[in-house]
């Protein structure tokens, strides 16, 4: 067990290594080693950041649904009452159109009755005329009868 | 081949206590006789005195040394950080380990602690583990060229780093020196001293303070380096005696053997990173404690 310059040899070549490892070797791990966390650290709060966006954007359609049903209510609405204000107006033009379209008749019809009138009472006072001419046999004064029947005609 | 059978041969009738004074030899390099040269007997060894290095063990520790920071490196290199494959995966695991153990027992801020803990742990670990390579394998082959091609027989080659008392006190007289560097560095001089002589009983019983004290501090890198160096020295001695001793016996005596040996290897690298943490960080504390 002989104590001699190994010792020397072993001290020297443990502080070499020792330099070594710490500028060649250790650096590079805890260069590796702090770069990972760093991912890790920057993965996670992503995924946070996700989420949160994900909750945000969930909020937000629900939202944006529900203004949507109510803005569609609205619309229908609306159109139904469009609908029944057409209505209405179509329902009062079509009386109007009624109205005048009987009132066109109503006096048609009395234009027509008029006609058949006076023609009625041409004919009448024709057959007077010629009654009483068969009744008489000509010995009667023509202007006095002529007078009296058209007093009798417009009385018809 | 005839050469390699009477190699085989002549190690084959050692004696017991042959076979395990040979096994924990040392490949010594140094100066016999006026010259440098490695030493062919262990009284040779003992001869060179202090100017002689062991060629096995610190060649092992260095080569594995530059092995697994070349390797990290390269991992390092060529990492991935969306898709670590498992080579990544083992390393930055045994980096993040390290890392662990640094900031639960490191509270002061020091960019060497991590690098210097990341060396100690995985460098002892893997010189531990070369306990777990056959006692035979690779001594016998080296012992084997050694008398085939240098005529040199029965070179010892010993390949546990840290069953050798100069590579575990090379370690753990280093961790001592920063110690009493950052302590200095961080407390002043006065402070350091202070620690020394005025702790634990007051400045009035200061020689009493000093022999509480000065032992204490001598003690760390003693029982930091002698301990790895006795936990491995005495697993690779019972190795020895297993397969120097048991005949066809010592096939399932070393598996049990290192069955439990494979809890030591880690737990002696884990205590040397973990020590070496508990004193940086005294060395780094302000108050005295």
């Amino acid at each position: 067990m002989n104590f001699n310059a190994t010792f020397l040899g072993q001290s020297i070549s443990f502080l070499f290594f020792l330099w070594f490892c710490r500028k060649y070797v250790w650096p590079l791990f805890s260069a590796i080693l702090e770069e990972r966390k760093k991912r890790i650290a920057d993965g996670l709060e992503a995924a946070a950041r996700a989420e949160k966006d994900l909750e945000l954007a969930q909020h937000r359609s629900t939202e944006q649904l529900k203004e949507a049903k109510t803005s569609a209510a609205s619309i229908i609405d609306q159109a139904n009452k469009r609908a029944a204000q057409i209505v209405d107006e179509a329902k009062v033009q079509a009386r109007e159109e009624g109205q005048r379209i009987i009132t066109g008749a109503h006096a048609e019809i009395e234009q027509d009755v008029n006609r058949a009138k006076e023609v009625l009472r041409a004919q009448v006072s024709a057959i007077a005329i010629a009654g009483a001419e068969r009744i008489l046999e000509g010995a009667i004064d023509r202007a006095a009868n002529e007078e009296m029947l058209s007093k009798l005609a417009a009385e018809l | 081949m005839a050469e390699l059978a009477e190699a085989g041969h002549a190690v084959a009738e050692l004696t017991v206590q042959e076979y395990i004074t040979h096994h924990l030899s040392y490949l010594t390099f140094g100066q016999v006789d006026g010259h440098w040269g490695i030493a062919h007997t262990p009284e040779e060894a003992t001869e060179m005195g202090f100017w002689a290095v062991h060629v096995d063990t610190l060649g092992w520790s260095v080569f594995l040394g530059f092995g697994f920071l070349l390797f990290f490196r390269w991992v390092g290199k060529n990492a991935s950080i969306d898709k670590p494959t498992g080579v990544q995966n083992f390393v930055e695991m045994v980096v993040e380990f390290v890392d662990a153990r640094v900031s639960e027992g490191f509270t002061h801020k020091n960019d060497l602690i991590g690098p210097l803990c990341l060396t100690l742990f995985f460098w002892i670990l893997l010189m531990n583990t070369m306990d777990l390579v056959p006692v035979d394998w690779i001594t016998k082959l080296f012992e084997i060229s050694a008398a085939t091609f240098f005529n040199f027989e029965h070179a010892p080659f010993k390949i546990v780093p840290t069953t050798d008392p100069n590579i575990t006190m090379g370690l753990s007289v280093s961790v001592f020196f920063m110690i009493i560097y950052y302590s200095i560095k961080n407390k002043g001089l006065g402070g350091f001293l202070k620690e020394l002589a005025f702790h634990p009983f007051g400045k009035w019983m200061l020689p009493f303070n000093l022999i509480i004290e000065v032992p204490t501090l001598f003690a760390k890198p003693i029982s930091l380096g002698l301990r790895l160096f006795g936990n491995l020295y005495a697993g690779e001695l019972l190795f020895l005696l297993i397969a120097s001793m048991l005949g066809f016996w010592q096939l399932p005596a070393h598996f049990v053997w290192a069955v439990f040996h494979l809890l030591v290897i880690p737990l002696q690298a884990f205590v040397f990173m973990m020590l070496t943490i508990v004193y940086l960080n005294q060395a780094h504390d302000k108050e005295a404690h």
